[in-house]
């Protein structure tokens, strides 16, 4: 049928689609695993697998020399993790302070983490040393369709001119998505104040370009409403703090959580975690046994409610203890220009000087109505899976289905349930699994222990060997001479 | 790596027979202030280290415990170094008492550089270079089977 319709078909083994971190990491441990480039594509619209990431970090104010929120040892340009950020960065800046920091970290320092640009450095060493821009091929992924005699057709659209027809098809055994956030989930009230008066420069994500806001404070003082309990409030925090101290700026700061975190909270002693001041302390996305330990261990057992009930316990929108961002705030506060309050935003609207007004109402029924010159929502990247064409096709013909926290289930070695087809397999890792049976999809080391856990799978099956001690020493050895797997 | 209770044992199990037999063998014979035949040196050298071992599980079982308390349910690497503290004196004392009485008892130094040399070891592989053969085993909470 396809061959009738005149679409060019290519037959790849192995496909994965995304381009970006979770793509990356998964063909780097299939190629050091030993899967030449020729089995292997990736369909991507971005040139690079850092592209996406980079964007959002620099939008949430993580430019290539600020640090980012992860253990030094989840390194994705290299899947043994070690030698760690750390200890890369303390030899080539010669900062033995670095080694000290790890060393006492969480306990008398603050995590040590790699700064953005190590780690875009690094990605792109690695991805020249596995030949990855050999096996990228651009374009839109329209759907993934399970094929009648096993595996999967998927359709993309080339760039404009990059091909004869409209669309290609791929036909492989073995598909991967990861495709990442499905897209910005904006508050409620934000968005029907974006759509009502068409205003995208005043009400913004944190994580699209909003660099007018900190270039308007410059100008003139002005006062910002920050939405959000998590890091990227604490990020935009200190940037507009930073700036405040750098130019001598006036800004004033309204802070708003919906949840006000007053101290250590939890059901249990067993399970309580430190907070204050509005927010809830930790050191990673997730308590750090999520990686390998306990918490991973127990996870995996979960099916239903009960996952669903433990995902609850360890949740919660949380950010590092910071001793920096610590200082900051407590100067705010004591100063006058920092405003944390606890409280829901029924609406915003202009006020008569055509600022904006928000209609705050704390738990205690007080309702307070700040003016500000700017709303920064820095509520996250949470929308729902099936706002991405592929997952929606996915869970309406491809026999894929929901977790129990609304996302995508896939087994403990990452294969999407419901999917499967003859003798091939349909993954997906990343955000769209979170719910899964490992919870910390969403990150490095989470993305790379999912990329274990298929290539383990595809090793099972056939594909390729499971790499084993000596397969794999030889080939640290070869990614630390970088030299060709 | 982020330990379970049963990696915590397997981890520690594991270095010892490898990393913790390799410095015993080599440290042995300059063990500064102990004399007799090497052989009884080495006999004694090993025994010391299944102590550790023996000892260890009970160890273990304490840490898991105060784990429990850590939101995060992790193990500082800090943690791991600082614990050759109360392991050592708990060990050295024992043995300086004849509780344990098929290892002879051992000079001070000896003990004391053997122990800690040991034990750093067997800490700075833990916090890295295991993970070059063994990619499985830090996301197994430090189990080796």
């Amino acid at each position: 049928m396809v061959a009738a319709a005149g679409i060019p078909m290519y037959d790849i083994p192995f496909l994965t689609v995304g381009g970006g971190m979770g793509s990356f990491v998964t063909l780097d441990y299939l190629r050091i695993y030993g899967v030449p480039t020729s089995q292997m594509r990736v369909v991507s619209n971005i040139d690079h697998p850092w592209q996406t990431y980079e964007f959002l970090t620099r939008c949430s104010q993580i430019p290539r020399g600020e640090r980012i929120r992860s253990d030094s040892s989840s390194r994705p340009d290299n899947l043994w993790g070690f030698p760690s950020y750390a200890l890369e960065e303390a030899w080539k800046e010669k900062k033995p302070s670095y080694l000290w920091q790890i060393l006492t970290e969480p306990l008398l320092n603050d995590y040590w983490t790699p700064r953005a640009g190590t780690v875009f450095e690094n990605l792109e060493r690695e991805a020249k040393r596995i030949n990855y821009w050999d096996m990228l091929v651009k374009g839109q992924v329209r759907m993934v369709r399970r094929r009648a005699g096993g595996g999967y057709f998927t359709v993309v659209t080339p760039p404009d001119g990059a091909a004869a027809t409209k669309r290609i098809i791929f036909r492989s055994r073995f598909v991967h998505i990861a495709i990442g956030y499905p897209g910005l989930k904006f508050l409620p009230d934000l968005q029907e104040f974006r759509t009502k008066h068409g205003d995208y420069q005043h009400v913004v994500n944190a994580y699209e370009p909003h660099e007018q806001v900190y270039e308007f404070l410059k100008t003139r003082p002005g006062t910002v409403v920050i939405r959000g309990g998590g890091i990227v409030a604490s990020r935009v925090l200190q940037r507009l703090f930073d700036d405040r101290e750098r130019y001598g700026l006036q800004t004033q700061i309204i802070h708003i959580f919906r949840t006000f975190v007053s101290g250590s909270h939890g059901p249990h002693i067993w399970s309580r975690r430190k907070g204050g001041d509005g927010w809830a302390y930790q050191g990673f996305n997730y308590p750090k046994s999520v990686w390998g330990g306990q918490l991973k261990a127990q996870m995996r057992k979960l099916e239903g409610a009960d996952r669903a009930k433990k995902y609850k316990q360890m949740g919660g929108t949380n950010t590092p203890y910071r001793r920096r961002w610590q200082e900051q705030m407590r100067a705010g506060r004591s100063g006058g220009y920092y405003h944390p309050v606890q409280g829901t935003v029924d609406r915003v609207e202009h006020g008569q000087d055509g600022r904006l007004v928000s209609y705050v109402r704390s738990s205690d029924g007080i309702v307070r109505e700040p003016v500000s010159d700017y709303i920064i929502d820095c509520t996250g990247l949470e929308a729902d899976i099936a706002e991405h064409r592929i997952f929606a096709d996915l869970l309406q013909h491809g026999g894929a289905f929901r977790n129990p926290v609304g996302r995508l289930e896939v087994e403990r070695h990452f294969e999407v349930k419901g999917t499967a087809n003859g003798d091939g397999a349909l993954y997906a890792s990343g955000s769209a699994t979170l719910g899964g049976y490992f919870p910390g999809v969403d990150t490095f080391l989470g993305l790379q222990i999912a990329a274990q856990e298929i290539a383990d799978d595809l090793a099972r099956r056939g594909f390729v060997k499971k790499m084993g001690p000596l397969r794999s020493t030889s080939q640290w050895f070869k990614w630390a001479f970088n030299s060709s797997v | 790596m982020v330990p379970t209770l049963w990696g915590r044992i397997q981890t520690r199990l594991f270095m010892l027979a490898t990393v913790g037999a390799i410095i015993t063998l080599l440290i042995v014979p300059v063990l500064p202030g102990s004399s007799g035949p090497l052989s009884e040196r080495y006999l004694n050298g090993f025994l010391v280290l299944a102590a550790v071992g023996v000892l260890g599980i009970v160890w273990e079982l304490i840490y898991h415990f105060l784990m429990q308390f850590r939101w995060e349910k992790d193990w500082p690497t800090l943690f791991g170094l600082l614990t050759l503290v109360p392991e050592g004196l708990v060990l050295y004392f024992l043995l300086r008492s004849g509780a344990v009485d098929v290892i002879d008892p051992v000079p001070p130094a000896a003990f004391w550089t053997h122990f800690t040399v040991v034990w750093v070891c067997i800490w700075l592989v833990t916090n890295g270079p295991m993970r070059v053969p063994f990619i499985r085993w830090r996301f197994r909470g430090g189990r080796v089977l």
